[in-house]
């Protein structure tokens, strides 16, 4: 089951370091920064079900006008 | 000395069809002498069945087609006798070697156990197989190859299939109970009975340069992603016998595949990679693009699609061939059952749907590979990029990384032919609906292979004490059954069950169509029932 309930202990600080993450970067590099640390994140989560339910979520949320 | 095979030709005869007043009626005709076609006609013929076998040429395949060939097929091959002339001619390989710019990032081992008879894979040209092949074709006297006799027409009977067969000598027709059409990916038969294959094409275009050197790579299959010497591209390297090398450079959708092909373009493509001290000749130069397609049914009446004509997959995962190898394997004793009443007309059916379900896979296989190599959009290829660059450093990423995942049998699992058995309660051995696992054995004392003691007809396998296989391979009635006494080794038993008692039963495919913890004769029975198609509960 994806947590979808607050588990950051810190949630402004890790939002600071996600953007800290990409300073100095091009949108390029960015983009494959972004794209590491998904997969980086999903090879810890291992387990699919939460990882399909996540990426729904990420998606749906788009999908709607 | 080996003769010349790529240049071997064969004699179009006139058969005594094309004198006959009335049309012969033949239990089976395959169209296409190709890999799948010759491998489907001996194991038929070695199964009693006469063949006749039509093709609309007389040479073996050209230019570069088919270099690896895997496990399973040379464990079919052996079944026709030619496994161990495909081995001693092939290069025999287990390792691949993934590199990203210059830089290793990872090894595989397709073979991690010790003690199987074949390796993982051999390298071999597919006119060498198909040379093989015709050989053990012509031995067999029930199989009757006609070349230079191109299928035209096909008409479909309640009772037979008429096909009109062109020749030197002009047209004629013959009927067969059933049709296999072997004829390839752009397959006539399937046209001419209003079918198609469908799927998906690949928006690149791959050089592929078959080049002569002795050079010292070492025998293993060496892919690059973005190299040096060919940026942003990938490139697989591969040797074959005969001192020829099988290099594949990416080249991208837009290339110009005429301008491509062209000496002055390749050589420094082929230079660039090898170092110009390096001496090499060209032995042949084709431009490509893949795709990953099949028909929806393989079976339309009493015409049977086995082979290219059914299915296709880019190279990647060396599937062509070895699946249609295995389409036939599949397709040989259901054909030979059913032709000799031992078995309904329905048992092909299992056939569709045991090789649909395989052809899925390795489409799946294929197309998982080929959008890695190939990424289709801006965002695939930002990812599979993201995934090589973690490679290096992060072994979950090595696991990512797709440079072609090599064939490897189906196992039927939902198979209608299996029953169902004990095989829950066991926790490790050969799965139901998989193939045989190789291992040593002893017989008198004197050491073989496991596998070249089962599979000609539905075979038993048990482990009646610690140290004995009793194998039965079943008759037609009981007093025709035969028995071997076998001493298993470690890795028999590692690999299928230390308990005693075991029962395994192996279709003549060598596939597991059931298993269990005791010895029961009527269960067997049964399960052979059963996988003939008949009385299925
Ligand atoms: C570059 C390349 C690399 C490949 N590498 C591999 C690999 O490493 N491993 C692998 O397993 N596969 C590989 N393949 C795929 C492999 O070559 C094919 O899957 C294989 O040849 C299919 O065999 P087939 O018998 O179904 O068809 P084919 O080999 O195409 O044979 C069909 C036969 O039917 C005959 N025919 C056609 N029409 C008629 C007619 N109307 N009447 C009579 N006869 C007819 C043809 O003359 C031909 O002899 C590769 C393919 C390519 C192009």
């Amino acid at each position: 089951m994806l947590n979808i309930e607050p588990n950051l202990a810190n949630p402004d600080a890790f939002y600071e370091a996600l953007i800290d993450m990409h300073r100095e970067l091009t949108t390029e590099q960015s983009h494959l920064v972004n794209a590491k640390l998904v997969l980086l994140l999903a090879n810890h989560i291992g387990d699919v079900s939460v990882l399909h339910d996540a990426m729904r979520r990420a998606r749906d949320s788009e999908a709607q006008p | 000395m080996d003769v010349n095979h790529p240049a071997q030709t064969f004699d179009y005869v006139r058969s005594a069809d094309q004198d006959s007043p009335v049309a012969a009626l033949h239990p089976v005709v395959i169209v296409g002498a190709g890999p799948v076609g010759l491998t489907l006609a001996i194991d038929l013929a070695k199964k009693g069945i006469p063949v006749v076998v039509l093709d609309d040429d007389h040479r073996l395949s050209t230019g570069s087609r088919a270099i690896c060939f895997a496990k399973r097929t040379l464990e079919i091959f052996d079944r026709l006798g030619i496994g161990e002339r495909c081995v001693n001619k092939g290069v025999s390989w287990n390792v691949g070697k993934v590199f990203l710019r210059e830089q290793l990032l990872y090894e595989f081992n397709l073979l991690p156990e010790r003690n199987h008879q074949r390796p993982a894979f051999i390298n071999l040209q597919q006119y060498y197989v198909e040379a093989f092949l015709n050989d053990a074709a012509r031995a067999e006297s029930n199989v009757d190859l006609r070349w230079k006799n191109k299928v035209v027409g096909v008409t479909q009977g309640d009772e037979s299939v008429t096909l009109s067969v062109d020749t030197p000598d002009g047209i004629h027709s013959i009927n067969a109970r059933y049709v296999v059409a072997c004829d390839g990916a752009r397959s006539p038969i399937r046209g001419f009975i209003g079918q198609e294959s469908k799927g998906q094409v690949f928006r690149d275009r791959f050089l592929i340069a078959d080049v002569k050197m002795t050079a010292p790579f070492p025998t293993e299959r060496w892919f690059w992603f973005d190299p040096p010497f060919h940026p942003n591209q990938s490139v697989l390297l591969h040797k074959q016998p005969d001192d020829v090398w099988r290099i594949d450079f990416q080249l991208g959708w837009d290339a110009d595949p005429e301008l491509e092909k062209r000496p002055e373009n390749v050589l420094p493509r082929v230079r660039a990679l090898l170092g110009a001290d390096t001496a090499f000749e060209l032995e042949w130069v084709s431009v490509y693009t893949f795709a990953c397609m099949r028909m929806e049914k393989f079976r339309h009446g009493r015409v049977l699609f086995a082979g290219d004509s059914a299915h296709g997959v880019s190279p990647f995962g060396a599937r062509g061939a070895n699946s249609g190898i295995q389409d036939a394997d599949n397709l040989g004793w259901k054909l030979a059952a059913v032709v000799n009443g031992a078995a309904p007309d329905a048992l092909i059916d299992s056939y569709c749907a045991e090789r649909e379900f395989a052809a899925d896979e390795n489409i799946m296989n294929s197309t998982r590979s080929t959008d890695f190599i190939t990424p289709k959009s801006e965002v695939s290829k930002l990812f599979r990029n993201a995934v090589l660059e973690l490679a290096r450093d992060h072994p979950f990423a090595r696991r990512i990384v797709n440079s072609g995942r090599l064939s490897m049998p189906s196992t039927y699992a939902d198979s209608p032919l299996s029953t169902p058995g004990d095989d829950t309660s066991f926790n490790k051995g050969v799965a139901l609906g998989a193939p045989a696992v190789d291992a040593p054995v002893q017989v008198d004392g004197r050491h073989c292979w496991f596998l070249s003691l089962i599979g000609k007809t539905f075979t038993v396998v048990q482990l009646i004490d610690a140290n004995t296989l009793k194998i039965t391979i079943v008759g037609a009635d009981q007093r025709e059954n035969q028995t071997v006494f076998a001493e298993p080794s470690g890795d028999w038993k590692h690999r299928y069950s230390e308990r005693v008692g075991t029962t395994y039963l192996f279709r003549p495919d060598q596939h597991v169509c059931a298993r269990w913890h005791t010895y029961d004769e009527q269960s067997i029975q049964r399960a052979v029932n059963r996988a003939l198609g008949k009385n299925a509960q």
